[in-house]
């Protein structure tokens, strides 16, 4: 039997969640007797290829983000939305409270310290969006894996539940939006 | 407690009549005025400020010396003449100009359906407005010429009574119903009513008598009857030709109904539109207190005494809703009450009070005059006597229109020639979206219940753009107080918006319907139950003007990512391919 | 027969004048809900409590019981029409949960946890709102505010203050504050009035007291919101303050 593909990445997040996702430890042995990775901080494979699985990190705070998020709905059978910045934006998404007019001059013409003040503007910088988004603002989400970060049991979870051809359930005791 | 001293009547010591003054005076509510109205109303500070936030014709920071408001009804409203002032004036609607001469924004309907296109400027009606009339409008403003120099004929609000029948046929003399119901007494007149098995004309069509009955009964010192004017209902202008040409007869009515309840005083809730019949309104009250129809020992009747103040709403089509209304006579936001207990035993101020529509008051003075079996022998099982409605839009005759209830509505279509029509919004946007099969329907309670309002749409119209004006509308006049409403309306706004600009797919429509039944279900009051009512018929009844919009793809971002990048794209100066979404 | 009714085919007595939710709270049963406390007048707005009474739709926090009464609570569409009530509220506000104090002790989030709510579900509202910090021991962050009006009721019911109003419309209703300068520092409230502890999410905190409990340790951290709520009667503060 082929392995499940499993392709994953962080958009505006911490990589907090692919260190909870690490934290899965000794049962990643056992998960990849089932598993490859496509796409994912841990293969630095650059680019999406046909999945199964895909698990996105982190909310949209920039066009790059955008076309990452629609990399991985295009190439996943499964797109799960990971972590509460994935869910609602998370801390990111505290930039909402101000204009991102307001941010980008906090930090790069008005902001305490800034030397040679001007908003950068090279063509490899992707675009700041007006606001932090979610996933789903953009694109269609199959599950919804909460917390800041999720637990590795829920990790667990999701995926062996997932591998056996199961709609995925979370116990209430993993159930956390913190 | 003084009752009679303590009561926030009519006249400058009403907060929404003291706001409306500042408002007139400064364009704004100027904010070192709000504490000292406070204190001198005996009020907190907090509920004038939440009273001036509830109310959309009060403003904190100043609209212009001339300010004007385009109705936005799908009736008496025209934004493309909006746009076509701003343009001559330079202004941008909802933007005080620099110069603070004019504002020009919009508001909801005004009730001028049958003549529009209409506006408010500094609260006085214009109607029948014109792209012709725009220039010499604008002139007006640009030379400040006071309003009361401008041509009255803009100003003229016809009745257009196109068919009367039972009551707008019927010249009554002045004091004829009263007296008729002095001389029977009050339980007589009760009986009479319960004989007409008069239902309420607000739209909820409750049994008037048993209303009364219910009030009567109930333990209490003090009782009031309150008559709604407050005719938000977009589509609906009857009230208005009512309180014009037989204002007397609907006082007449809530005196009876005071002579029959046991009440002193009396409201009339008049919305904030229709300022412009306050002073005759006023004079008609002055000449019943000079014909002892009002004051004291009402027709030689000891202790029958009863008098009306009048209270002008400020824009918030939720105080129609007869516990919002009451909320709004005590000064406060216009937020519905918790029912039960209902009006008849805890209204105004917590005691007992009956509140009508014009159109049943002033039914009740004609029953109290006929007597209950003259109303009874028209109309339908359930409905007894006649409606008189309101009907505009697509038709050659738009006016108001009095028929016994049960009349189908192909016959009112055909008496006002719009035969034509692809649909008829029955009952305003609250009502029932009725297709062309279903014009065999009967207009009354068994079948299409109606306030009064018939909106009329031609072949030519863009039902879905309808349907998105009334869910517009509902949004902007939920009053917060619910989850479902206050969160679902805007979400409800914003799918259908999304559709109607060819971004929504089949998702959004079902999660629409979703929504929508949930908000329809699960709201506390009449605003949030029937909001989801047009996007819902239009779906069961013309599910094509859907299906034409919808993307035939599976996901649809809910907002414009191009759009998103446009602040930081100018902050960078780029435009290169990277630089936008599509 | 008399004063007994049902609520999931569960008989139930009550006293007369008493609200399904009070009788059901009296027999252990939970019905979800946020803008109630009992002891503190019904206001019936949040809609969580939702129930069906023989089929019509009602809020238990302020429907009277009347013998004989069929209500549904605990079932299957009553909690997904909950939960998606919840969502709203979520997606109303800005509730960033790991950046709140409140979290782990927070009633709005805890209910997610009840109901399975795993995300916002509609598009978010980003509303800009108003935090107030002027107060020297109370916290005011309205991005987080629910308008369930606790506080309100709270300030005028027990505390005998008026702090707290709801002003503005619709999608826009917004907590204010009773005083001149429309700031929480320049009102009356104190430190230890009930309005300062009431509110159901981190709206309205205790300054200082942030993380005496660790994330992980809080009450619905250990608790489910329904054996708490059920569990623990809500003991109100008394003061000599009547109305009229
Ligand atoms: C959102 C809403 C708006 C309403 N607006 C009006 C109104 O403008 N005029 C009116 O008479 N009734 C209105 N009603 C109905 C009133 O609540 C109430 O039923 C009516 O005034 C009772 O009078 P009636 O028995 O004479 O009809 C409205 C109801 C709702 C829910
Ligand atoms: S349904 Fe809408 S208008 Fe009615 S109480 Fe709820 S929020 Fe207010
Ligand atoms: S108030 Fe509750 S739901 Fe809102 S952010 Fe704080 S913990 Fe989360
Ligand atoms: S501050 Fe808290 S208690 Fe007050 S209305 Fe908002 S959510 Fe409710």
């Amino acid at each position: 039997m082929s392995k499940i593909r499993i392709a994953t990445t962080s958009l505006a997040g911490c990589f907090g969640c692919h260190m909870s996702f690490l934290d899965m430890d000794e049962r990643l042995v056992g998960l990849l007797e089932h598993v490859e990775f496509n796409r994912s901080p841990l293969t630095d494979i650059k680019h999406c290829g046909p999945c199964d699985i895909g698990l996105v990190e982190g909310g949209l705070c920039n066009a790059e983000n955008v076309h990452v998020l629609r990399e991985f709905r295009q190439q996943c059978k499964i797109l799960i939305a990971v972590g509460a910045c994935a869910i609602n934006g998370g801390v990111p998404a505290m930039r909402n409270h101000y204009e991102v007019q307001e941010c980008l001059e906090e930090a790069f013409l008005h902001g305490v310290g800034v030397d040679n003040p001007m908003i950068p503007s090279d063509p490899e910088l992707p675009l700041l969006l007006s606001k932090v988004h979610p996933l789903h603002e953009v694109v269609r989400v199959d599950y919804y894996l909460p917390g800041c970060p999720p637990p590795g049991d829920a990790f667990f979870t999701i995926l062996s539940d997932l591998l056996a051809g199961k709609e995925p359930s979370l116990p209430k005791a993993m159930l956390h939006y913190d | 407690m003084n009752i009679a001293s303590s009561l926030p009547s009519g006249g400058d010591i009403h907060l929404l009549h003291r706001l409306r003054a500042l408002q007139d005076r400064h364009q704004h509510i100027p904010p070192q005025t709000i504490a000292p109205l406070a204190s001198e109303l005996g009020l907190p500070v907090s509920q004038v400020e939440a009273v001036i936030d509830f109310y959309s014709f009060f403003h904190r920071s100043p609209r212009g010396h001339f300010d004007i408001l385009f109705s936005n009804c799908t009736s008496c409203g025209d934004l493309v003449l909006m746009q076509q002032l701003c343009d001559l004036l330079g202004v941008v609607p909802g933007v005080t100009r620099a110069d603070g001469l004019v504002s020009v924004d919009q508001t909801s309907c005004v009730g001028m359906c049958d003549q529009g296109a209409a506006a408010l400027i500094n609260g006085r009606t214009l109607t029948c407005l014109s792209a012709q009339q725009l220039p010499a409008l604008a002139a007006l403003i640009h030379a400040g010429t006071p309003l009361d120099e401008w041509p009255a004929e803009w100003f003229a609000v016809q009745d257009n009574i196109r068919q009367a029948a039972l009551l707008l046929n019927d010249t009554l003399s002045s004091g004829d119903g009263l007296r008729a119901a002095v001389q029977a007494g009050a339980e007589q007149l009760l009986a009479e009513l319960r004989q007409s098995s008069l239902r309420g004309r607000g739209g909820a069509g409750f049994n008037t008598s048993l209303k009364w009955q219910l009030c009567r009964a109930a333990p209490a010192d003090t009782r009031y009857v309150v008559c709604n004017a407050d005719e938000g209902e977009p589509g609906t202008f009857k009230d208005r030709v009512l309180l014009t040409r037989y204002a007397q007869q609907v006082f007449e009515g809530m005196a009876l109904c005071a002579y029959a309840i046991g009440a002193q005083h009396g409201f009339l809730y008049l919305r904030g539109e229709y300022r412009y019949l306050l002073p005759q309104l006023e004079a008609t009250l002055a000449e019943m207190r000079t014909a002892n129809l009002l004051g004291e020992n009402i027709l030689q009747q000891p202790g029958f005494n009863f008098d009306i103040s009048i209270v002008l709403g400020a824009g918030a089509y939720i105080c129609g809703e007869e516990s919002a209304l009451l909320e709004s006579l005590e000064q406060k936001r216009g937020v519905p009450r918790v029912r039960p207990p209902f009006p008849v035993t805890h209204g105004y101020l917590g005691q007992p009070t009956v509140v009508d529509n014009v159109e049943t008051l002033l039914a009740a003075t004609h029953i109290a005059l006929h007597g209950g079996q003259w109303f009874r022998d028209h109309g339908t099982q359930d409905s007894s006597g006649t409606k008189i409605l309101s009907v505009s839009g697509d038709c050659m005759a738009p006016g108001i229109y009095e028929f016994p209830f049960g009349i189908s509505l192909q016959t009112l279509l055909a008496a006002c020639g719009g035969q034509d029509a692809q649909a008829v919004q029955v009952g305003g946007p609250s009502g029932t979206l009725v297709s062309r099969a279903e014009f065999g329907r009967k207009l009354a309670f068994e079948d299409l219940a109606t306030g009064g309002s018939i909106m009329i749409y031609g072949a030519q119209r863009d039902l879905l753009a309808v349907v998105r004006n009334f869910t517009h509308f509902f949004a902007h006049e939920s009053c917060g107080f619910c989850t479902p409403c206050r969160v679902g309306t805007p979400l409800l706004r914003q799918y259908l918006d999304k559709i109607a600009s060819g971004h929504g797919t089949a998702y959004d429509r079902e999660e629409m319907a979703r929504l929508g039944k949930l908000v329809k279900r699960r709201s506390h009051c009449g605003l949030g139950q029937t909001a989801a009512n047009p996007l819902l018929d239009l779906l069961e009844k013309f599910p094509q003007v859907y299906a034409e919009r919808l993307l035939h793809q599976d996901y649809e971002p809910f907002f414009d990512l191009d759009a998103a990048l446009a602040t930081t794209r100018t902050l960078t100066h780029r435009d290169d391919a990277e630089a936008h979404l599509s | 027969m008399s004063n007994m009714f049902f609520i999931d085919g569960q008989e139930i007595a009550f006293t007369p004048g008493q609200t399904i939710m009070d009788a059901a709270l009296a027999a252990g049963i939970y019905i979800p809900h946020l803008c109630h406390k009992p002891g503190l007048t019904p206001q019936g707005s949040c809609k969580l409590c939702t129930v069906d009474v023989d089929g019509r739709s009602a809020s238990a926090c302020t429907l009277p019981a009347t013998a004989g009464m069929k209500v549904d609570n605990n079932t299957p569409a009553l909690q997904e029409v909950r939960k998606t009530l919840l969502q709203m509220l979520f997606v109303e506000g800005n509730h960033l949960c790991p950046t709140c104090l409140k979290s782990g002790d927070c009633t709005l989030q805890a209910l997610g946890y009840h109901l399975g709510m795993l995300d916002g579900h509609f598009p978010p509202f980003y509303p800009l709102r108003e935090v107030d910090a002027s107060h020297p021991d109370v916290l005011l962050d309205r991005d987080r505010c629910i308008v369930c009006a606790l506080c309100v009721r709270a300030s005028r019911e027990v505390d005998g203050k008026n702090v707290f109003a709801i002003g503005r419309r619709g999608a826009n209703a917004r907590l204010i504050v009773n005083s001149p300068s429309g700031k929480l520092g320049d009102s009356d409230l104190a430190a230890d009035d009930l309005a300062a502890h009431i509110c159901p999410v981190g709206a309205i905190m205790p300054k200082n007291h942030g993380f005496e409990v660790p994330i992980g340790r809080r009450t619905f951290d250990l608790h489910s919101v329904a054996e708490s709520d059920v569990a623990t009667p809500v003991t109100l503060k008394k003061t000599e303050h009547h109305d009229e």
